[in-house]
Parts: structure tokens; C-alpha cells; sequence
């Protein structure tokens, strides 16, 4: 049976970014599936593919992860042309699919 | 930056780049190679990779250099870097429903979570990306909110191609309307079909880098 957490922004914040995915990756390999009330940035993304696949072996084929980014993003974030990640949700590939996404929706069964 | 460097960017930025390094992203089977392909077959000769139905053909960058794309007076050199595709999963037992066995699959897996790695890496070493998506399936995945989520954050150009339009089941149109914000060319790798209008929106794009 797989568990579903949420994650508090309040948890996140008080991460850096290493730990925080270092966090993320470790709970996922246990076969938590995380809902981060504070999305990942792109870059952190990226660097979290990174890691998932140096971990990845015949037990643990990688994650599934969906996230919704911003579209309106604030005068800030088009100043630094970064639009904020809105919510993040990761787990192992095994146990979450995707069976549909679109601006507004995320569809996943978790097996 | 020394007085050379500063003025070398500054003329640059004046006259644009004249040597630009565009790396082919997308997620696995969307047709980096072919395209990579078409671009060197249409302006150098010669192929960049192999192609092949299984996901992760391509599991180590490859580079074509010495291209140059031109439209009338307009001309632009270019290296082309294609990139294993970008994935948040890689499981060996899907290499099998293709028919490797086991060892082989298990050796094409490990390989591709290395070319993924690869690929991300290569980010920082780019002018401008295509983004390759496939136009017959959902453009709302994972791997290309985060592979546009890193262009914009390194403010690096990108046009997104809309590939595989031959085929039933191409929706361009929905392409467009998710990521408004970008151009979106719709081509087949394949066919060459709009394959031009690639070319001219590349010149557009890349040129003043």
C-alpha cells in the first residue's frame, strides 16, 4: 500500500536546496509519494533527474513527477525570467502514473 | 573579462554570433536525431546518429559542426548537438518488450540514465535549443515543463518544433495554445515537411546570439 504525504512549505523553506532533494529522493526511494506544497524550480528539477538517475537500478526504475508552474508570473519573476513552480507532485515510477495532465489538471492512480 | 573578451562580446553583440552551438532537446522517441539528421543531410552532407523505434537510441550527445544555414543573403553557422532524450524514468523491462534480453537491456539502461545526466549537463554549454516535442501526444509532461523551465531560467533561445505531423493524430494546434509564450514550427523530421519554415525561424532566433 503506498502512502501519500504532503509536504509543508514551512518544511521546504527550512531546506536547501540539496537537502531538500536529497529529502525528496530518499522518501520516493522508500515509495512515499510526496505532494510538496512549494514546488521544485526548474533548475531543481533538473538537478533532482540528475540524481534519480544515478540511483536508478533493477529495483528503482526512476519517478514520476508533475508540476504546475505559474503562467501569470509577477513583475519579479519577469524581471528574472523565472515563473514560480505552483505544486509538486513526485513518487516512484512503480507505484504513480500520469494518465492525464493539462494547465489545470493532474490525473494520476497511484498502483 | 579581460579588454579583449569585453570587446569581442560587444562587436557580438553589434553583429551577432556568427558560430552558434543549438542543442536538439525532448523527451525519448520524439525525433531529435532525425531532425539532427535532416538539418546536417540539407546543409553539410553526411548523418549525425542513427535512429531506431526504441526509446534511447541516442545515449551520448552527438555533434555535427560546420553547418550553415542560409535564406537568401541571411546565413548562419551552426553546430549541432544532439541530445539523448530527457527522462524522469528509465526501466529496463521496457527495452525487453522490444526484444533485447535481459543483459542487453539492463546495459541500454544504465547507458541512457547516463546520457540523460549528459544531456541536462550540456545546458550550460549551449547558444540556443530546438525543443522536440511530439506532436501526437500530451505536450503537458514533466520533461518539457522542466527542460523550458531551465531555458527561460538561463534565458537561453528556443524555438519548440512540433514534430511527426505526418502522422494521424498530429495536433500541432495544442502545441501552440500550451506554451503560447514560444514559437511553435510544426514539422516532420521525417518527411521534411515545413522544414523550412524551421530554417527561417532558426535564423530569426539564433542569429544575434
Amino acid at each position: 500500500m503506498a502512502s501519500v504525504n504532503f509536504i509543508s512549505r514551512a518544511k521546504l523553506e527550512g531546506l536547501d536546496s540539496e537537502e531538500k532533494l536529497d529529502f525528496i529522493l530518499n522518501e520516493v526511494k522508500k515509495g512515499q509519494i510526496l505532494v510538496l506544497e512549494k514546488g521544485l524550480t526548474a533548475e531543481e528539477q533538473a538537478k533532482l533527474i540528475e540524481m534519480t538517475m544515478k540511483k536508478i537500478n533493477e529495483k528503482f526504475a526512476g519517478i514520476e513527477m508533475e508540476s504546475y508552474v505559474n503562467e501569470k508570473p509577477t513583475f519579479l519573476e519577469r524581471i528574472f525570467g523565472r515563473k514560480k513552480v505552483r505544486l509538486t507532485i513526485i513518487g516512484p515510477a512503480d507505484k504513480i502514473k500520469t494518465i492525464y495532465k493539462d494547465k489545470d489538471i493532474i490525473k494520476a492512480v497511484i498502483k | 573579462m579581460g579588454i579583449f573578451g569585453r570587446l569581442s562580446d560587444w562587436l557580438k553583440n553589434i553583429f551577432g554570433k556568427r558560430h552558434v552551438r543549438i542543442g536538439i532537446y525532448g523527451p525519448p522517441n520524439a525525433g531529435k536525431t532525425t531532425l539532427a539528421n535532416r538539418i546536417a543531410q540539407d546543409w553539410a552532407g553526411g548523418l549525425v546518429g542513427e535512429v531506431s523505434e526504441i526509446p534511447h537510441e541516442t545515449r551520448k550527445v552527438q555533434k555535427k559542426g560546420g553547418i550553415v544555414i542560409k535564406d537568401g543573403k541571411s546565413s548562419l553557422r551552426i553546430d549541432i548537438v544532439d541530445t539523448p532524450g530527457i527522462a524522469t524514468k528509465v526501466d529496463f523491462h521496457e527495452f525487453m518488450e522490444y526484444g533485447l534480453d535481459e543483459e542487453e537491456a539492463k546495459r541500454r539502461a544504465k547507458e541512457a540514465t547516463e546520457g540523460v545526466i549528459e544531456a541536462i549537463k550540456w545546458l550550460d554549454n549551449i547558444d540556443g535549443v530546438i525543443l522536440l516535442m511530439d506532436s501526437t501526444k500530451n505536450p503537458f509532461t514533466q520533461v518539457n515543463i522542466t527542460i523550458l523551465g531551465n531555458l527561460e531560467a538561463r534565458e537561453l533561445p528556443v524555438i519548440i518544433a512540433a514534430n511527426k505531423i505526418d502522422l494521424d493524430g498530429s495536433t500541432p494546434a495544442t502545441l501552440k495554445s500550451a506554451f503560447p509564450q514560444h514559437e511553435v514550427i510544426p514539422i516532420s523530421a521525417l518527411t521534411g515537411a515545413n522544414i523550412d519554415l524551421l530554417y527561417k525561424a532558426m535564423l530569426r532566433k539564433f542569429k544575434r546570439r
